[in-house]
């Protein structure tokens, strides 16, 4: 079941086509992560689906029903990428009043912050102001307050900027168990490593516009180029055939493109012909970060301003 | 509503709460106290240190018997000396200042009386000198002329106006000194809370907006939940503060008198020479309980609240749009306290003329009525003048907190530049929600 549809999203401000006929949908339960560079328009859909911003047009169904931000704001945590808290205010009572402020009762709030202070460690802070914490302890604390009242969709705009990776894994964990226990998490950033690692299932915007939707299986295979890495040591006058291009040549491995109608088998059987020894043969997938580049570069890296009418 | 509930408690308390607060609202009255009982103290202290005066009264104008009550001055006189002997030796004698009086003086001549010192004799001591002096030739003159001196302070006795309004409850005497101070005095409150809690919602948003606390926030609360919020709370800590204030005076002022008894003998011992012969403090008090001392309070509390509330939320604003430089945030809120200080120069006219064609304007106009109305408060002013001031700040109130909402809810979430003019007013007109 999808926890959350957007159809054809539009936003536009004053000089930009910030979300220009958006769509797509999330399964409940899943990991997805919103990707693109700087500026594409990914803090705008995300507040667009925080209830922060009204679409200029378009609708938005949460759970089943059109999305409605004075009710559903309960089941939505968000953690926008600027963020911060009360520097003043002492760490237990912001902790509780930022559970509050999504609806939950005094009584709730306190069982569920003190329940994540203990599996975070954090209960000897309770006192403390924020004023007085790293910036990765208050990282820590602002992951918290996201998802204090169990939310069902969790909103992590670059959730590790600024963690060690220490940190960073405790983060990364929590998010698998949150996942793991219902909770949906849209995950927005544009380091591909961690969507490789994370992610489910991918969206890639750029300008306003999504250019890629779908698992990151899927999306590998489908750029896939041919490209195969033969572990053997091969010397030049082996090389001398149509079947194949080198891409990189290496002492004992090498990058091979295969020519569209040769098979993997036709490549080994040549090899093996040669009299070629042969440690290790696969296929190269493209790193999400590739194709990303690749999709990416050639438009203008930064967005131009436009008139919008 | 549990929401802003949940706002306001927390911007209430977290003021509260704070040592600052409760240095800053104990301390003030204090200090204005304390600043009050020095200068008591000094003017009563000065009496001790009374100039001493060596007089050489070769004129009999004194007959060793002058009349020095309640002057600064002590005059001792000498004899067997003469001007130029003693010139030399007073200063040694302990005397700050030497008067010579010379024998040949017919009254006509004063020019002649000499008051010798090392350095220049202050005014008060001079004048009481000349005071003492005068008094004795007048009375003299008198005698010699056959007139009784008692008889001639009777005849001389000044005339005193007392103005009797007439209302409905019947003749109320009208102390014009007491409206006065009252008038300006609630004028200038209101303009100082204005003033300061305004400033602290500008530094509150624009602190929520540095800290990137307002994104967080408004994914959980409505930004116009917490514009109000803020306002209200911070208001709230106002009104207290307010009320610890007027507990605190209420409280020194009964203790004064307990702390220095002599205080009010003095005050009454002073006005004993004036032939009203009634206190100052009597006047103050008969003056207060003359004035409608419940319109007062229940239009102070309604001009606060209406003045602040408008002002707030235009304080939100600007605060809401600019970023962590300071000097930006100076040029905005420019144009905001203005109009405030505007108001502050027509009250300053209005306690003295309420009925002049500008004070009524002034009144009348939502941006400075909550300041020149409580200038014209204690005097009376036509009932539809009143009644179509509130409405006209409730009305502004209304709009400026639609308007201002409307920046704000764009303004926290913008990073980076400073907006023109132009963006914020098509943010303040701009549609708010197409869709609903």
């Amino acid at each position: 079941m999808d926890i959350l549809e957007l159809q054809s999203l539009k936003k536009y401000f004053a000089t930009q086509k910030a979300v220009d006929d958006i769509s797509f949908n999330i399964k409940e339960g899943s990991i997805f992560g919103l990707l693109g560079p700087n500026g594409a328009g990914k803090t705008t859909l995300l507040r667009m689906i925080t209830g922060i911003f009204y679409p200029d047009s378009g609708n938005i169904i949460f759970n089943g029903k059109p999305f409605n931000p004075m009710d559903d704001i309960i089941n939505i945590g968000y953690m926008p990428e600027e963020r911060g808290l009360y520097k003043k205010m002492k760490i237990g009572e912001q902790a509780l009043y930022l559970a509050r402020l999504k609806g939950m009762s005094k009584n709730d709030a306190m069982a569920s912050v003190k329940k994540w202070f203990v599996k975070f460690d954090m209960e000897s802070w309770w006192n403390k102001k924020v004023e007085d914490l790293s910036k990765g302890m208050s990282q820590k604390l602002q992951f918290v307050t996201t998802v204090v009242h169990e939310p069902k969709l969790i909103i992590l705009d670059e959730p590790f900027s600024g963690l060690d990776p220490v940190n960073a894994n405790l983060i990364k964990e929590e998010i698998f168990n949150l996942s793991k226990n219902g909770s949906t998490i849209i995950f927005s950033t544009h380091r591909m490593e961690q969507v490789e690692e994370i992610c489910d299932h991918i969206v890639l915007v750029n300008k306003g516009q999504k250019l890629l939707d779908g698992t990151v299986q899927q999306i590998r295979q489908d750029f896939k180029e041919n490209i195969y890495k033969l572990g053997a040591k091969v010397m030049a006058e082996h090389l001398m055939t149509y079947i194949f291009d080198v891409v990189k040549h290496e002492p004992d491995q090498m990058l091979l493109k295969l020519q569209k109608e040769t098979t993997t088998n036709e490549l080994l059987k040549y090899f093996i012909n040669q009299n070629v020894a042969i440690h290790s043969f696969n296929e190269v997938l493209p790193s999400l970060n590739d194709i990303f580049i690749k999709l990416v570069e050639g438009t203008t890296a930064t967005r131009q301003f436009q008139n919008i009418n | 509503m549990k929401k802003i509930k949940l706002i306001v408690s927390r911007e209430y308390f977290t003021r509260v709460k704070k040592k600052s607060f409760l240095i800053t609202t104990i301390l003030v009255p204090l200090v204005i106290i304390a600043f009050y009982a020095a200068i008591i103290a000094i003017t009563i202290d000065g009496d001790n240190e009374k100039q001493k005066v060596a007089v050489l009264d070769d004129a009999h104008l004194f007959n060793g018997k002058p009349d020095t009550s309640n002057k600064t001055v002590v005059f001792t006189f000498i004899s067997n000396e003469t001007e130029k002997s003693f010139v030399k030796k007073y200063k040694d004698l302990g005397y700050q200042s030497f008067l010579y009086l010379p024998s040949d003086t017919s009254g006509k001549s004063k020019n002649k009386y000499v008051l010798h010192s090392q350095s220049s004799v202050s005014l008060s001591a001079m004048s009481a000198i000349e005071d003492i002096i005068n008094n004795t030739v007048r009375t003299k003159q008198l005698i010699s002329n056959g007139i009784d001196p008692k008889e001639f302070d009777k005849l001389t006795n000044s005339v005193s106006l007392d103005n009797t309004i007439d209302t409905k409850e019947g003749e109320k005497k009208s102390f014009a000194g007491v409206a006065y101070a009252v008038s300006f005095g609630c004028g200038f409150l209101i303009y100082m809370m204005m003033m300061i809690y305004g400033t602290q919602v500008m530094r509150g948003v624009t602190e929520e907006k540095t800290n990137r606390i307002a994104e967080v926030m408004v994914s959980s609360v409505k930004p116009f939940q917490l514009m109000m919020g803020k306002i209200l709370g911070i208001g709230a800590v106002g009104l207290t503060q307010f009320a610890i204030w007027i507990i605190l005076m209420a409280g020194m002022q009964l203790a004064i008198p307990l702390i220095f008894p002599d205080m009010m003998n003095h005050i009454n011992s002073s006005n004993l020479n004036n032939p009203e012969g009634i206190s100052m403090v009597a006047t103050a008090l008969q003056g207060l309980s003359s004035l409608p001392l419940t319109k007062i309070i229940l239009s102070f509390l309604f001009y606060f609240l209406g003045g602040y509330l408008t002002y707030a939320s235009i304080f939100a604003a600007v605060g809401s749009v600019v970023s962590e430089d300071q000097q930006e945030a100076q040029q905005l809120v420019f144009p905001v306290i203005m109009p405030i200080i505007l108001g502050f120069v027509i009250m300053t006219k209005a306690v003295n003329e309420p009925n002049s064609s500008l004070a009524v304007f002034g009144s009348l106009f939502p941006l400075t009525s909550p300041i020149v109305m409580m200038g014209r408060i204690t005097y009376d002013i036509p009932a539809w003048q009143i009644g179509l001031s509130m409405i006209l700040l409730i009305g502004s109130f209304l709009f400026f907190t639609w308007i201002t909402g409307k920046i704000y809810r764009t303004g926290i979430l913008m990073y980076g530049k400073k907006p023109s003019w132009k963006e914020m007013i098509k943010w303040a007109f701009a549609k708010s929600n197409p869709k609903k």
